[in-house]
């Protein structure tokens, strides 16, 4: 963990895991013929976080029913994830390189039949929220004192299963689990605030129930403190409102929703590698 | 039918503490017994299926095993999605437990009748599909889905259905039961409409046809085998469903000779592409869709005789 008191160095580490992450991802998909790269950038500082700081799970306690578990419910931004579960070793690095193609574990959506260290196939969404809850009230009943975090898009909270789950969660007390909200304000299609509006988040969820903080989803020391010190209030589940950039790294990505699923051109790739300091990319084939 | 499965649930519950009871506010009076022995292991989710199943999933992925029981139009329609991606993609070991099995909520209208359910569950990678056709065969079938590791559709009638076994039988997943037997034609029944079916059995025997008839418990993995045994001894081939014919009963059986090349007098029984119409008793209910056993007699002699 770190500590207040400063630990600079560790901090260092994890920016540095963070950019190379970010690399990572624009690798993988690029190399890979196509993926969510705005959405997968905008959580990696937070992946980083929890992966390398506060959650209690390694390759070696998969299958240890104390395990924390993370579920990745906006299963769009996945690349993300394959690229900090490789990083640590719950598969081999090599499968990056086969991100999407015919043969690999790896698809556009993570499979948990077939990625170790993926807890829920998601892709749909709405599904991950109740998914978790359902792993939390398990910890319940088995006085067990693992924690569920499942990271969901802002988009992902127009999907009415998210407020059942909201009020079930805080019903129950499931102050084992912790939703973090990826609040960078676009969908698919536009801004938020252009479609359906889903401001404001933490008055919503406050009224359901949750305990809410708001954080820059983009500083690791904020984001650690706050992962370490789960949950928020005790006998509340806890809601934590990340404020992020979609698109984070690459300037001409960055709040342009257009992004959401589109490959860049030949040009834009060379200016996204030389601002992610990426040296080279292998041509697709 | 709805009795017989909170008892043999209540039974399973204290041999095995990993079952559980998730209702989605439905089932008041009849599951006392079960909250008062296992208040820890009775959740009700209130007005909410989707979430009631994804949260069912997320409870078998830690080992336990939930029985999510509401009206089975709720269940199998407002939670699809979830029971698509969360229970059946996932492979997790989750039993939904539908009550109110085609049209049994006769005036209550088309919004809690049961009438695609087999159809749709029927489709899903993964999913057993059990219709009990009364109590006693409920309750085996309760406990066969508690055996099985892996996600487990039961479609069931109301409380107070009628039983078809005049003795406890050998229950086997996946076989057919012959009820009667007869060589004129062969009719092939599942879940609440059997007693309808078995009534046509004696009207046709006055008329002097001999029908064998045939109760599919399990409408997947269906079973191949005593289909084509008695199509190929038989003339004409019927089947009866309180369902939409389209993707239940009627289609398995059709799969079924259509692909083994039994040539042979087909008809299906059954809602043909409507909702169910009409209000009244249940009886009424079933004469007003085509589904009394009038109507059953009709199109076993329809079949038979082709015009």
């Amino acid at each position: 963990m770190i500590e207040k008191s400063g630990a600079p160095d560790k901090i260092n580490q994890l920016l540095s895991k963070a950019e190379a992450i970010r690399r990572s991802i624009f690798k993988i998909i690029c190399e890979g013929g196509g993926g969510h790269i705005p959405a997968s950038l905008s959580i990696v500082e937070i992946l980083v976080a929890l992966y390398y700081e506060c959650l209690k799970i390694t390759p070696e306690t998969i299958g240890s029913p104390d395990r924390d578990r993370f579920i990745l419910s906006k299963g769009h931004a996945c690349v993300s994830l394959y690229a900090v579960l490789a990083d640590l070793g719950f598969f081999d690095k090599s499968e990056l390189g086969r991100f999407g193609r015919r043969g690999s574990i790896l698809g556009g959506h993570p499979d948990m039949l077939k990625i170790p260290g993926v807890e829920a196939s998601t892709g749909a969404l709405g599904h991950g929220l109740p998914f978790g809850a359902g792993i939390a009230l398990a910890g319940k009943m088995d006085n067990r004192d693992y924690k569920v975090i499942v990271l969901m898009g802002d988009g992902e909270c127009q999907e009415g299963s998210v407020w059942e789950t909201a009020m079930f969660a805080s019903a129950h007390k499931l102050d084992n689990l912790c939703v973090i909200i990826d609040y960078n304000r676009f969908q698919a299609m536009d801004a938020l605030d252009n479609i359906i509006p889903v401001s404001p988040l933490a008055d919503k969820w406050s009224a359901f129930g949750w305990q809410v903080k708001e954080a820059d989803g983009h500083n690791i020391t904020e984001l650690t403190e706050i992962f370490s010190s789960l949950p928020i209030h005790p006998l509340k589940p806890s809601l934590i409102i990340a404020n992020t950039i979609k698109g984070k790294g690459v300037s001409f990505m960055e709040n342009v929703p257009i992004w959401h699923y589109r490959m860049p051109n030949e040009e834009e790739m060379r200016t996204a590698c030389e601002e992610l300091q990426i040296e080279e990319l292998k041509k697709q084939e | 039918m709805r009795n017989a499965y909170i008892d043999a649930l209540y039974e399973l519950a204290g041999e095995d503490d990993r079952i559980l009871a998730l209702v989605a506010d439905n089932g008041a009076i009849v599951y006392d017994k079960f909250r008062e022995s296992y208040p820890n292991r009775f959740i009700n989710f209130g007005i909410a299926e989707a979430n009631m199943v994804s949260v069912a999933a997320g409870l078998a992925s830690c080992g336990k095993v939930p029985f999510t029981y509401t009206i089975a139009s709720f269940l199998t329609m407002r939670a699809f999605e979830q029971i698509r991606n969360d229970v059946c993609m996932q492979r997790m070991n989750v039993k939904l437990v539908g009550i109110g099995a085609g049209f049994v909520y006769s005036n209550l209208g088309p919004t809690h009748h049961a009438t695609i359910d087999m159809s749709i569950m029927r489709a899903l990678p993964g999913m057993t599909v059990f219709s009990p056709s009364g109590p006693l065969e409920a309750r085996k079938i309760t406990r066969e889905a508690a055996l099985i590791d892996g996600p487990v559709y039961i479609r069931l009638s109301v409380g107070g259905s009628p039983e078809i076994y005049e003795a406890d039988y050998e229950f086997e997943a996946g076989k057919g039961v012959i009820l009667k037997d007869g060589g004129d034609a062969v009719i092939f029944t599942t879940g609440s409409i059997t007693p309808e079916v078995l009534k046509a059995h004696g009207q046709l025997k006055t008329r002097g046809i001999n029908a064998r008839v045939i109760n599919i418990h399990t409408i997947k993995p269906i079973d191949k085998n005593i289909i084509i045994d008695s199509a190929t001894k038989t003339s004409a081939v019927i089947t009866v469903e309180e369902h939409s014919i389209i993707g239940g009963l009627g289609s398995a059986v059709a799969e079924v000779l259509a692909e083994h090349g039994i040539a042979v007098r087909f008809k299906r029984v059954g809602l043909n592409g409507v909702f169910a119409g009409g209000y009244g008793t249940y009886d009424e209910m079933k004469e007003l869709n085509g589904l009394s056993a009038t109507d059953i007699v009709r199109e076993t002699i329809g079949c038979l005789i082709p015009t």
